[in-house]
């Protein structure tokens, strides 16, 4: 019962993953779920490195591209038959090529961590991004490279033309990268990657190369990159410069950022967040990215610890049942907050919209006279003084909740 | 038998002269204290010995083996622990897998990526023996980081101690803590220290006195005395350079 207990969030997790075609079997929604996976995988190798090592990567997508761009020439070299191998073992591949990345670049780029690690990780992956263009065999110049997963044998009568089956496969994957990247961090490996991050200098007083614990965690989270990048080649069948570079870094540090750094399922958050605002509401609004840049500024002023953190927050208010004085000081504060991120918004497109007339969650405004700016901006004003004015009764809810809180932590003692 | 031998140590920042030729050789299983006035070079002298700081000349033994300018994982390897005047601790992790990493060397797991701590049954009931040694067993799942400042002072003390080395060198043990804590901790060091060989700087003088079996005074970079208690309180030299003030500001 306590084992079911700890690992309901995982069973969930399981579930969720595995019956979401279910519910939703669209070409977009199978697409999204794609892309989601890849974007966990991804985003957890990160972590590995941030938030478990205390590495700071502005590079990362060097190892997920470079474990693409070698599993889409394993489907090339498949297609043409120099190779012969299901393709459910391209994320392998990929993989494998990110780890030996990351054993060669780490022996330098390990040697310190913080600003010293930050910058080389900057130099390689422009280093990389800019030969990319230059090694055309191998990087595809602009256009890059691209395979065909439908070759090599089927696998149980599976040939892989649906986007759907790639999901089966993906989701296999993440399990496996998201239980092993698990794993290691409860092995002394992974334990010392914690105590490297808290403090390198204590470390070397228990016999432990902080160099050391540095480069094997940099070397495994090169791997899981790998694999992620073998997961986006079987996915797209393609792969660009675009996916190492440091859009593509600056991506998987906000995913991982968002969901929550030094929590374990927090990257997995952020990957689905982003993947969800990268898809969909780009849909929306050509304004997705200043949107996401805000939420980004946003989760670093109010929420360091992320969504994870958030959620993580709530969890000894959750044991002791404490939870119920908090709904109603939410939903004050919570609905004019709301109505503040909306009216925000529609302030922010409707100065940007061409149109004369502008549509906004069913109601249409004038964008060529002042009038309905004025409008929108006072219900905006309203909406802050509202939240300002709700927030003294939600801190004193919380702090009420957190005092039973403190009584619990004495008694442990 | 010497387990630690100093052989004429100096060490230079730059143009400044810290340490200037110490020679000092440490017994087995005696209880060593290093005192002497504020910026006499006593924390230097640790740093040296532990590895964080290169030597400028002369040679560290520990027992047969040069040690100087050897890297601080691999003199820890050989059997010599150390503590820090500045709580340094692993703030984010909690008070037990602080003491657990303290020990995952000594047990033998290296850099391994394929044992499963949970599981490791030997390894957690040593965790959890260190952690009743030191009274923090009640406060095991705490973040380090969190903990009151003597808890932090205990959890200094068990993470240099985890690991069974023979040589424990401890940097002001009970600085900043209050008489009634310092007691305890006193206790605590007698208790841990048990048929090892002590280092101790230590500004308490009671304490220094409770503890040691020998006390090197050092002054401006140099051991001007090295003595049992009862001698090193008579020594007009060390009076006038170091117990004369403490007599009278006291």
């Amino acid at each position: 019962m306590a084992l079911l207990k700890k690992s309901a969030v995982w069973i969930a997790y399981l579930v969720a993953l595995l019956s979401l075609p279910q519910f939703f079997n669209s070409v977009l929604a199978i697409s999204i779920f794609n892309q989601m996976a890849i974007a966990i995988v991804f985003a957890l190798s990160y972590n590995m490195l941030l938030g478990q090592g205390g590495m700071l990567s502005f590079g990362h997508a060097v190892y997920f591209g470079l474990g693409g761009f070698l599993a889409v020439h394993a489907l090339i070299m498949i297609e043409f038959e120099t190779v012969y191998f299901s393709i459910i073992w391209i994320p392998l591949v990929g993989g494998l090529f990110g780890l030996l990345a990351a054993l060669f670049i780490g022996t330098f780029s390990t040697h310190k961590a913080g600003t010293v690690f930050a910058m080389i990780s900057l130099g390689i992956g422009e280093l990389i991004a800019a030969s990319s263009l230059i090694f055309v065999s191998f990087f595809g110049g602009e256009a890059g490279v691209s395979g065909d997963r439908t070759f090599g044998p089927p696998f149980f009568g599976i040939e892989w033309f649906q986007n759907v089956e790639i999901y089966y496969l993906a989701v296999a994957w993440v399990i496996i990268a998201t239980l092993f990247m698990y794993l290691f961090t409860q092995t002394p490996a992974g334990k010392m990657a914690n105590a490297v991050r808290d403090n390198p200098e204590r470390a070397e007083f228990i016999g432990y190369s902080a160099r050391r614990v540095r480069y094997i965690t940099f070397c495994a989270s090169g791997l899981f990159a790998g694999v992620a990048g073998g997961l986006f080649a079987l996915n797209y069948e393609f792969i660009t410069e675009e996916n190492l570079n440091a859009a593509t870094s600056g991506r998987v540090l906000l995913s991982a950022y968002i969901g929550g750094l030094g929590y374990f399922i927090g990257p997995i958050v952020g990957a689905v967040i982003l993947t969800l605002m990268n898809s969909l509401l780009s849909n929306y609004s050509d304004l997705w990215m200043l949107y996401l840049g805000i939420m980004f500024l946003l989760t670093v002023l109010f929420l360091p610890r992320g969504f994870a953190g958030f959620i993580m927050m709530h969890q000894v208010a959750w044991v002791r049942g404490t939870m119920k004085q908090l709904i109603v000081p939410y939903l004050l504060t919570g609905l004019p907050a709301i109505v503040f991120v909306m009216s925000s918004i529609a302030l922010i497109e409707l100065s940007h919209t061409d149109d004369a007339e502008f549509q906004y969650l069913g109601l249409t405004f004038d964008s060529t006279g002042a009038m309905d700016f004025v409008l929108i901006a006072l219900v905006t004003i309203g909406a802050l003084v509202c939240v300002r004015k709700s927030l003294p009764q939600l801190r004193a809810a919380w702090e009420s909740a957190n005092e039973i809180v403190e009584e619990a932590k004495e008694s442990k003692t | 038998m010497t387990v630690l031998s100093l052989q004429n140590i100096t060490k230079n920042f730059g143009e400044t002269e810290i340490i200037r030729g110490v020679s000092l050789d440490i017994e087995q299983g005696e209880k060593h204290a290093i005192i002497g006035p504020n910026g006499a070079g006593k924390s230097t002298l640790f740093h040296l010995i532990s590895g964080l700081y290169t030597v400028t000349s002369g040679s560290i033994r520990f027992k047969e083996q040069e040690i100087q300018n050897k890297k601080p994982y691999e003199i820890n390897r050989l059997g010599v622990a150390r503590s820090f005047q500045v709580t340094n601790i692993f703030a984010r992790m909690n008070v037990f897998e602080n003491v657990r990493c303290a020990l995952l060397w000594s047990s033998g797991y290296k850099y391994s990526f394929w044992h499963l701590l949970g599981r490791q049954k030997e390894l957690n009931d040593k965790t959890l023996e260190v952690l009743e040694q030191i009274g923090l067993q009640n406060k095991m799942l705490f973040p380090a980081g969190e903990l009151a400042y003597a808890h932090q002072r205990a959890l200094e003390l068990g993470i240099a101690i985890a690991s069974g080395a023979e040589v424990i060198m401890l940097d002001e043990p009970v600085a900043g803590m209050s008489h009634s804590e310092a007691e305890s901790a006193v206790e605590l060091i007698h208790k841990i220290t048990t048929g090892k060989t002590l280092i101790m700087v230590e500004h308490d003088m009671n304490i220094v006195f409770d503890v040691a079996d020998r006390i090197s005074v050092l002054v401006y970079g140099e051991v001007i005395a090295c003595d049992t208690p009862e001698n090193i309180r008579a020594n007009p030299k060390v009076q006038e350079a170091y117990l004369g003030e403490v007599v009278t500001s006291a």
